[in-house]
């Protein structure tokens, strides 16, 4: 799997295989691919929610900094 | 009745101090048109404030006079703070204005109205234009004042959605002269360093001239250039300001925003959840399926006796078989009486039968004589008899 994925598409792919995954014409074999497919692609999506690192940061003339919250 | 007259200078007086005793005409607010605007040499601004149906004459002196921020003129449309009071000498009352503004509500609000329906026409509103907001943005680039309630407002929402959100403030004042040009600059900035996947542009509440620098056509022009997304979050609920109309989404409230422009993140998570629950079931369900076609196949009698089927074969063969040999017995049997009555036949019509009654077969040169003719004298002929032939002589 890419790393550099981007979310939004990877959501939607979610869908789509949820959708394929109904299908009835499909071979057992191609139901499986599609559900490890799915499976990964459900796992990347969570890791890149948890890489997500927090910052609230303010940006002042040329220079990014913390932000202070009270 | 013994009444003593008094001087006129006596009567202003006392009416001054009518005047003067009133609270509420020490401290009067009062919205008039300016005419007969002078501005003395000492300084003092000599005007009348009038509507309609009336006039009173005003005075505001020079010490008051540097707060100004616009020069008063006739025609203009003013509030003014201030105390009435009479001028004794002249027996006039007027107001002694400490502080005047322009009426901005009526001046601003046609502003408003104007530069909303040029942009509209110019296509500045148009849905067409309107970019998509992301739904998973990275980075929340916040235009606002660096402190106050918008901020935090935003920061506390965001964070609550997503506790991982990336927040990138860049600080603009919000109010005052410049306030628009120091906007246009932070949504130039942002969409030059492609600081953020969507900008909040937020502001709260306030009065229309507050929120002016929302209503300027730099900022509605620079919004609409933006190539990141906005949401507009100006002023209360209520408050509709140009940027809202220009800006790919209006929020209520800068805490309004900040849910459009943050996903919540455990809908996220349920949303994933639930997609690998429906592939479990999905899969679940195609192996079922697939097993319910092995069963029904297995349980056809191909599978379920193999050999019936065979019997079936062999006992169809042996059926055939058996009508084969019967057939050909047949056919023999009848051959072989045909036969027997063709032989008998034959035999009937045979010429050596013939011989046995007393007659006999004349050959010449291996050849059937039929007619005496045929036969001349010292031809040597075969007789032949049903038991021998003889050999002999034409005479």
């Amino acid at each position: 799997m890419e790393k550099k994925i981007n979310f939004e598409d990877s959501m939607k792919k979610l869908e789509d295989i949820a959708r394929e995954l109904e299908r009835d014409d499909l071979t057992l074999d191609e139901s499986v691919k599609k559900f490890e497919e799915g499976m990964a692609l459900s796992k990347a999506c969570k890791e890149m929610l948890d890489e997500a690192e927090k910052k609230i940061t303010i940006l002042i003339d040329n220079q990014e900094k913390k932000f202070e919250t009270e | 009745m013994n009444i003593e007259p008094i001087t006129v200078e006596e009567l202003n007086r006392y009416i001054k101090q009518k005047f003067d005793g009133d609270e509420y005409l020490n401290n009067v607010y009062v919205k008039g048109e300016i005419s007969n605007c002078k501005i003395h040499y000492t300084g003092h601004i000599y005007f009348t404030l009038k509507d309609e149906h009336s006039l009173i004459k005003c005075i505001m002196f020079k010490s008051y006079t540097p707060h100004l921020s616009f020069k008063p003129q006739d025609g203009m449309k003013v509030m003014v703070l201030g105390t009435v009071s009479v001028f004794e000498r002249d027996g006039a009352y007027q107001i002694y204005c400490k502080a005047m503004k322009q009426d901005g509500m009526g001046s601003l609000f046609e502003a408003y109205e104007k530069l909303k329906a040029k942009l509209e026409e110019e296509g500045l509103f148009s849905e067409a234009h309107k970019k998509e907001i992301p739904q998973f943005p990275k980075t929340i680039g916040v235009l606002t004042a660096e402190t106050g309630a918008v901020i935090r407002d935003i920061i506390n929402v965001s964070t609550r959605r997503n506790p991982n959100v990336h927040i990138r403030l860049l600080p603009v004042p919000v109010q005052g002269t410049g306030a628009a040009e120091k906007i246009v600059d932070g949504i130039e900035r942002m969409n030059n360093e492609k600081l953020a996947d969507i900008i909040i542009l937020g502001r709260g509440g306030g009065s229309l001239e507050d929120l002016w620098p929302f209503n300027e056509e730099i900022v509605a022009r620079a919004i609409y250039k933006s190539e990141i997304p906005i949401i507009s979050a100006v002023g209360h609920e209520t408050d509709y300001s140009i940027s809202d109309f220009v800006a790919d989404l209006r929020a209520p409230t800068p805490s309004a925003a900040a849910e459009l422009a943050v996903p919540n993140i455990s809908d996220v998570i349920y949303t994933i959840n639930s997609y690998e629950n429906s592939y479990k079931i999905a899969l679940k369900k195609k192996v079922e399926l697939m097993k319910l076609h092995y069963e029904k196949c297995m349980n056809l009698r191909v599978f379920k006796e193999p050999m019936q089927h065979i019997n079936e074969k062999s006992l169809l063969l042996d059926i055939s078989v058996k009508s084969i040999t019967n057939n050909i017995q047949k056919k023999l049997e009848s051959d072989k009486n045909n036969f027997t009555q063709v032989v008998s036949k034959i035999d009937t019509l045979s010429p050596m039968k013939t011989l046995t009654r007393g007659y006999s077969i004349t050959q010449k040169d291996s050849k059937i004589i039929k007619k005496a003719t045929d036969l001349k004298k010292g031809d040597n002929i075969s007789i032949t008899f049903s038991d021998g032939n003889v050999n002999a002589n034409i005479l």
